[in-house]
């Protein structure tokens, strides 16, 4: 199957990073990947976007238009991408800051704190974290174990307690979704 | 060997230092800054010299003397800053120096916009600068691809002592795929003896100029170039064919709209309908033959040019065509990518359903 993935929000959100990680993740697990951003020329605070392709085929257009799934961190981009979410779809929000609910009755939401569930583990950039984990739960995309093991080898050494926090804000992410 | 992700622009950048690149001389402008930024970390570590000058103009001359100098050396830019270095470009060809320019091409005329477009095609294969000029010009449509032509690139210039172009839409640039790192192996490994490495009196002085005054001189200079470019044209064409045998309508496209069209090709198919891709892989020179070959097969009735710009190769597919198949054109300019949904009605429309 090919999953075409939407994650949006302001820049800094770290919706680069939801989108990298689970292509990441889509490679290790040996299907075909492809992350195409989309960003203003602002630093910070402007809108940032992301493709994520993820299928068992080669990879034909990189560039997402109906999404089979939508994670929008901020208002503006579930306004923007609610509608070209496919029928059946799965729009995941970021309710701590997102006060919408989609106006679609053919999709399938999903609401996320988190910026409470990073806060009350200490460190407001888990975050993204969360919402990946609610991602993995809801879609089953990748192995959380897949995720595990790219979390281990990127923080090592003083930051190997980084692997944990990491974890715990995706098992709390996943949780919203069960 | 395992497959990693790369960010295009950095794919590039890692991709020449492994052939061997070790100047790299360039000012920034989105969406190629990821080369220079990948490069001023690399290329001290292999012992390399990363050089932000203070204009395109300065780099450009810059890569001019290192050619010269006989090293292997590469700029990059985006579209406005490839038009500022256009100057450095054709002295290049004339002085017969080899080098590699990417171009990750964005929106214009002008400053335009910073996102992806294909509005170069012109600038890139009929020469930006004065004087009878050619320069290979390479368009890669994955990012393994871009890899493998940067590689190349350095070969190409090499052997013809010509600078060689890697025309990267911004969208290659930008985005991240796997790719295989395979070991490279130079195609040509000449010595440069023609190059001004300096000769303690036990050689004559070599010159590397671009200057020759008298006209039959000139001319005469211009007739050795013209050998090279032909023998270019010989050795140097490619391109791609995917599903044209029986193809109704065949797409013509390159870089990032022709795996767009790939994907279009997808939907017609559930519609009955046989669509085919012929993808020209080096701009220039340009596979004129062999398109029409794909052209004239008797079960094409429609020709559909997809394009990241107003319509600028679609000139030389209607040159292929011969006015003999009908030729339309599929494009968006300034950053705006064509969809697969726009491509596919671009193809019931030249098919007339």
């Amino acid at each position: 199957m090919t999953r075409e993935i939407i994650v949006s929000g302001f820049g800094g959100q770290g919706v680069m990073s939801i989108g990298k990680t689970l292509t990441e993740a889509g490679l290790a697990e040996g299907l075909h990947v492809s992350w195409l951003p989309s960003y203003g020329p602002e630093m910070r605070g402007g809108t940032a976007n992301c493709s994520v392709v993820v299928s068992d085929k080669p990879v034909g257009s990189p560039v997402v238009i109906n999404p089979t799934e939508l994670i929008a961190m901020n208002t503006p981009s579930l306004v923007k991408f609610e509608p070209m979410v496919v029928p059946n779809g799965i729009i995941l929000i970021n309710s701590s800051i997102v006060d919408k609910k989609p106006e679609r009755s053919d999709v399938k939401a999903y609401y996320i704190p988190c910026i409470e569930i990073a806060t009350e583990l200490g460190n407001p950039k888990v975050a993204n974290m969360a919402m990946l984990g609610a991602y993995l739960e809801a879609t089953k995309a990748v192995k959380v174990e897949t995720v595990h093991e790219m979390l281990k080898h990127i923080f090592h050494g003083p930051k190997e307690k980084l692997v944990a926090l990491n974890l715990k804000a995706m098992e709390a992410g996943a949780a919203c979704v069960k | 060997m395992a497959m990693e992700l790369w960010k295009g622009n950095e794919a590039i950048a890692e991709a020449a230092v492994r052939a061997g690149c070790r100047f790299f001389f360039g000012y920034p402008i989105t969406p190629q800054n990821e080369i220079p930024e990948y490069m001023s970390m690399r290329l001290p570590q292999v012992g390399g010299c990363f050089l932000q000058s203070e204009s395109e103009l300065a780099a450009i001359n810059m890569v001019y003397g290192a050619a010269g100098a006989g090293a292997r050396v590469m700029t990059s830019s985006s579209s406005p800053g490839i038009s500022l270095k256009q100057e450095g470009i054709t002295y290049m060809v004339g002085a017969q120096l080899p080098a590699v320019i990417i171009n990750v091409s964005r929106g214009g005329p002008g400053l335009g916009s910073i996102q992806p477009a294909q509005s170069d095609y012109f600038q890139s294969t009929r020469g930006g600068g004065n004087g009878d000029y050619r320069t290979v010009v390479l368009a890669p449509n994955t990012i393994q691809e871009a890899v493998d032509h940067t590689q190349m690139a350095f070969d190409i210039a090499d052997k013809y002592r010509n600078p060689v172009f890697v025309l990267a839409d911004g969208m290659i640039g930008q985005m991240m795929e796997p790719i295989e790192w395979k070991e490279y192996k130079p195609a040509y490994t000449a010595e440069k003896e023609w190059a001004t490495t300096g000769h303690k009196g036990k050689r004559p002085h070599n010159i590397v100029n671009s200057l020759f005054i008298d006209a039959a001189g000139c001319h005469q200079h211009n007739l050795e170039l013209d050998k090279k470019y032909k023998a270019m044209e010989e050795n140097e064409k490619r391109w791609q064919e995917v599903g044209t045998e029986d193809a109704e309508v065949l797409f013509v496209a390159y870089g990032t709209p022709s795996r767009i069209a790939l994907s279009a090709a997808e939907i017609l198919k559930a519609e009955g309908i046989k669509a085919g891709l012929f993808r020209p892989i080096t701009l220039w020179p340009y596979p004129m033959m062999e398109l029409r070959e794909a052209i004239m097969r008797p079960s094409v009735k429609a020709v559909v040019c997809i394009e990241m710009s107003m319509g600028q190769m679609v000139e030389d597919v209607r040159y292929a065509a011969l006015d003999k198949k009908p030729v339309s054109f599929c494009g968006k300019a300034g950053g705006v990518i064509p969809t697969q949904y726009e491509i596919a009605a671009a193809a019931r429309a030249a098919l007339g359903r």
